[in-house]
Formats: structure tokens, C-alpha cells, sequence
């Protein structure tokens, strides 16, 4: 060791301030951000083709879940319409209906409560049906007092009209009750089995997205293998490798994510017209929901994510793989 | 700086390249590794870039024991060792300036720091003004002039050459030779694998030989 080190000398002036060190560390960040944004840009053929993949599993589970959305919004409308009829006990007199009216119409949970006398009954009946000469033919009035009745807007449940129904049956002067529900009760659980399948639709679609950005980031990884190598050669360690396929990966997903915002919207788009035309037939206020700000978010960033853990683990995997064969 | 202590390499395929070989080279020396191929010579410069790792005996390399560099250690090792390969090894799709800047890049050097270095770099090989060409752009003794700027603009206390003068003509061959020697000159510890005997005369620098995987006299032709 006759002369000095030079080591040391060199390494030392390489001792930079924590401000330098992280201003370097996202100047290097920034650029690589860009340089491999350009990369895709260059090979525009095969980026379009695993982004519309990308794009089109990601809109997939978000048309699934905007159906669901809208059945919802609309069972939700007829919640509120919800008519329960209690049909009272023969004989009764007008007044001992009236009672059984006041008491329906104090409870917390009915909205309002109309009494239907057998005369207006039967005139209803011959109106809508038709047989109002065969009725006559009956000579005395066979109908019963009716009281209908709309539940309160907070008990407007399917469960809270049936239990409402089962405590009027309770009542003396009350024969029957019938609650017009069962659909919207069937309905309610085809939309909470509905909701499952866009879980299990969004998870398998998710693995999709991941497998496809990790497939496409390993065929990069070994088009480049010899620039791999070389970096490994020169001191680059693996994260070092890794950054630039993290970043591909992560653009990936997000552009397959905004695809599938474009396509999705564009669904609704075409929808929104049609659907409007058959509310309006129904005279409802019904209108399509979008996905909302949160629902694209979700939708772009979810991309973005999977289009990360897709480029991570495969690049975690494979470029560890890679060692320089000088 | 470099010392082999009773190293013996037998890759997987069984083929035994080195076999109880020893030397020492001082801090600030410089030598010319010659054999015949096949000799054991890319191994010995393969151990000290931690390319492959001996089967038994130590590897040191800049007061360190390379048995005790472990895997994810080996890119900050890589780091303080320059290598120079025949092929030279150059990115085609990057410009020179990227090509030589890419270890400070790796470091984490900021660009200030970048430009100036690579600027020195470029400037100590004689190719100032060539940072925006590409490597199919310059000749062959460029190209390897590149590769050697891009071994030493970190700085390493150990640069390590293999076959750097294959493909070159003796004009060129000699140029870069005297590169070798002038960054001994300043302090660099210098190993150069070569079987180009011509050159070796032309320097009165120290020989290491082998054959068949170890250590051995010096041949004939230039023994007198």
C-alpha cells in the first residue's frame, strides 16, 4: 500500500445532504415516471391491446355493479308505494270501523289510512271488473269495511311492512291483511345475490388485470434482458431494475382504467335515453345512475393498483432470475 | 487491493477453472493477466466482480472478503469495481451520455454532479463532444473507449479488464492500453486479462499467468 487510496478520497466527496439525496431520489423518480410513459408511447400497438384488455375487465364488474346500483334505486322507489289492504270482520258497523281506522292511522309506522266502506267498495269492483250486473244479481252487498293503508317512509322495509302486517292481523276486527310485497321481497334477494356475483366478478377480474400486466411486464423483462444484465453489471441493484417495469405496469392499469371509465360512461350514455322513455311510460322520476366521482376514483385508482401488484410481482419474481453473464 | 488466497472454481457443468491459485496486487498496481483461452483468465476477473464465487479459497477485493458480500450486497460491491469487457457491453437504444452516466444514475448522483462527471469521463477517453451519439454510431476502439469511461466515472478503486483490445486494430489496441496506464498512473488499481504479447512488451508493468488453472511461469516467447 504505497499509495495513498484513492477510494477514499472519490467516495468521500460522494457524501450528499438528505435534502440532495431526496431532491436526486425524485428527479430520478420523475424521469423514469416519463421515460416509461414514453416507452409505451413508442410501441402504441401493443400498449393499445393490453390496455383494451385491461380496460374492458375492469368495465366489466363496474357495468355489473351499475346494474345492481339502478335495481336498487328502483326497488327502492316502489318501497315507498307499498299499499297494505286489511279487510275487517263481518258484521261491523260504521262506527266500530271508524275506531279501527283511528288506531291504524296513530301508529308511528303508517303513513296515512283510508277507509273503504262496502259500498264504495262494490262500486270500485263493478268499475274495474266488469261484473257489476252479475254483482246486482247478488242482491245484499257481500264486501267487507277495507282500510288501506301506506307505511311511514322509515317503515317502508320489506321486513318492517311484514312485521306492521303481522300486528294488524293481531287485532279482533281484522280478517285478513294483505301486503302486496312478495315480489319486491324476491327481487330484493335476487339484487343481495346480484351484489355477490359483482364481488366475485370484480375479484376474479382483478386477478385477470393482474395476470395480464404481469404477462406483458415479463415479456418486456426479457426484451430487455441484455439491458438488464448490463445495469446488474454496472452496480444496479434490484429495485433499481424493478422501477421502470413498476411504472410500466402501474400505466397499464391506469389507462385500462380510464378505458373502462370511457366505457362504462358510454353504456350509460346509450342507456340513459331508452330507460328514461320507460320510466316515464311507468310515470316515474327514475334516472339512470352513473358511476359517480367515487366510482370512477375507484374505478382509475383500482386500476392503477392492480396494474402495480401485476408489475411487482413479476418483476420481483423474474428479475431476480436475471444475473449478468459476462 | 486484490488477493486470491488458495482459490479453486469448479463451475456446475464440473469443469474445474482454477486450482489453487494465489497473488496479491497492491493498491495502486497495475497487471496484465495473460493465458491461453480456457486458461482460467475470465474467471479470475469473474470472482472479482462477483460474478461467480470461488468453490473453495478466499477472494478479497478492496479489503473486503467477497465470502462475506451476500447476495443483496453485491450491487453496492459491483459499485467500487470497474469492468471493461471486449464487447463492451453498451446500451445501443441510449445515447453515450446515458451509456457512461448510467453507475452515477444507479448511485443516486444528482444532475449537476452527472453532467460534470461524465463531461471528465468522456473528456479522459478522448470522446468530448460525443454525448448524444449512439454506440453504433462510433468505431470500435470508441465504442471500447466508452465502455471504459463508463468503468471509471464512479470512481472505482479496482478497474478490471477483459480482453479489452480483442477487436481492435494494434493502433487502437495501443491507445487504449496506454488509457489503462494512465489511470493507473493516477491511483486506480488496474487488472487487464490479455493474450495481445506484443502490447504486454510495451509496458513494463507486472504479468500474472496461467495455464490450465494455475499459477505459471512465464512462457518462452517473452521469458527472454
Amino acid at each position: 500500500m504505497s499509495r495513498p487510496d484513492p477510494s477514499r478520497k472519490a467516495y468521500a466527496s460522494e457524501r450528499r445532504s438528505p435534502v440532495a439525496v431526496l431532491s436526486t431520489w425524485i428527479e430520478r423518480h420523475v424521469q423514469t415516471l416519463v421515460s416509461s410513459l414514453g416507452k409505451l408511447v413508442r410501441q402504441p400497438f401493443a400498449t393499445v391491446l393490453t390496455v383494451g384488455v385491461i380496460g374492458l375487465g375492469l368495465a366489466l364488474p363496474a357495468c355489473l355493479y351499475l346494474v345492481v346500483l339502478n335495481a336498487s334505486a328502483v326497488t327502492e322507489g316502489i318501497g315507498s308505494t307499498v299499499q297494505l289492504s286489511a279487510y275487517l270482520k263481518i258484521p261491523m258497523t260504521a262506527e266500530q270501523a271508524q275506531k279501527v281506522l283511528r288506531s291504524i292511522e296513530a301508529r308511528d309506522d303508517v303513513l296515512d289510512a283510508r277507509l273503504v266502506t262496502p259500498e264504495e267498495g262494490l262500486r270500485q269492483f263493478e268499475d274495474m271488473s266488469g261484473f257489476g250486473d252479475a254483482l246486482k244479481a247478488l242482491g245484499d252487498n257481500p264486501l267487507p269495511y277495507a282500510i288501506t293503508l301506506r307505511p311511514a317512509p322509515l317503515f317502508d322495509s320489506p321486513q318492517a311492512v311484514e312485521s306492521l302486517a303481522d300486528e294488524l292481523r293481531t287485532l279482533p276486527e281484522i280478517e285478513i291483511v294483505q301486503v302486496d310485497t312478495e315480489w319486491v321481497r324476491r327481487l330484493d334477494a335476487i339484487l343481495d345475490a346480484l351484489r355477490q356475483v359483482v364481488l366475485l366478478a370484480a375479484g376474479l377480474l382483478g386477478l385477470g388485470v393482474v395476470a395480464i400486466v404481469g404477462n406483458t411486464i415479463r415479456l418486456d423483462i426479457y426484451g430487455r434482458r441484455d439491458e438488464i444484465e448490463v445495469i446488474k453489471l454496472v452496480g444496479g441493484s434490484n429495485a433499481f431494475v424493478r422501477r421502470p417495469f413498476l411504472y410500466s405496469g402501474t400505466w397499464y392499469g391506469l389507462g385500462g382504467g380510464l378505458l373502462a371509465w370511457v366505457l362504462v360512461a358510454a353504456a350509460v350514455g346509450l342507456l340513459a335515453g331508452p330507460i328514461e322513455r320507460v320510466a316515464t311510460l311507468y310515470a316515474s322520476a327514475f334516472r339512470l345512475h352513473g358511476l359517480g366521482r367515487d366510482g370512477i376514483l375507484a374505478l382509475v385508482a383500482g386500476g392503477a393498483l392492480l396494474g402495480w401488484i401485476g408489475s411487482w410481482i413479476t418483476a420481483s419474481y423474474h428479475l431476480r432470475r436475471i444475473e449478468p453473464r459476462a | 487491493m486484490i488477493s486470491f488466497q488458495r482459490v479453486f472454481k469448479r463451475y456446475p457443468n464440473g469443469r474445474e477453472a482454477l486450482a489453487e491459485v494465489s497473488f496479491d496486487l497492491a493498491s495502486g498496481e497495475m497487471a496484465f493477466l495473460t493465458g491461453h483461452s480456457g486458461a482460467g483468465k475470465s474467471t479470475v476477473l469473474k470472482l472479482i466482480a462477483l460474478l461467480e464465487r470461488p468453490t473453495r479459497g478466499q477472494v478479497i477485493v478492496n479489503s473486503r472478503n467477497t465470502a462475506s458480500v451476500g447476495s443483496r450486497a453485491i450491487p453496492a460491491f459491483r459499485r467500487q469495481v470497474g469492468v471493461v469487457f471486449q464487447d463492451h457491453k453498451l446500451l445501443a437504444d441510449r445515447p453515450i451520455y446515458d451509456n457512461v452516466a448510467l453507475p452515477l444514475v444507479i448511485a443516486g448522483v444528482t444532475r449537476r454532479e452527472l453532467d460534470k462527471r461524465v463531461r471528465a469521463a468522456l473528456d479522459q477517453v478522448g470522446l468530448l463532444g460525443k454525448e448524444t451519439s449512439f454506440p453504433m454510431e462510433l468505431s470500435a476502439g470508441e465504442q471500447q473507449r466508452v465502455g471504459i469511461a463508463r468503468a471509471v466515472i464512479s470512481k472505482p478503486p479496482v478497474l478490471i479488464a477483459d480482453e479489452p483490445t480483442g477487436n481492435l486494430d494494434p493502433d487502437l489496441a495501443l491507445e487504449v492500453m496506454n488509457l489503462f496506464k494512465r489511470l493507473n498512473d493516477v491511483g486506480v488499481t488496474v487488472m487487464v486479462a490479455t493474450h495481445d504479447v506484443h502490447l504486454i512488451d510495451r509496458f513494463g508493468v507486472r504479468r500474472i499467468h496461467i495455464e490450465h488453472g494455475q499459477l505459471a511461469g512465464l512462457p518462452p516467447d517473452v521469458a527472454a
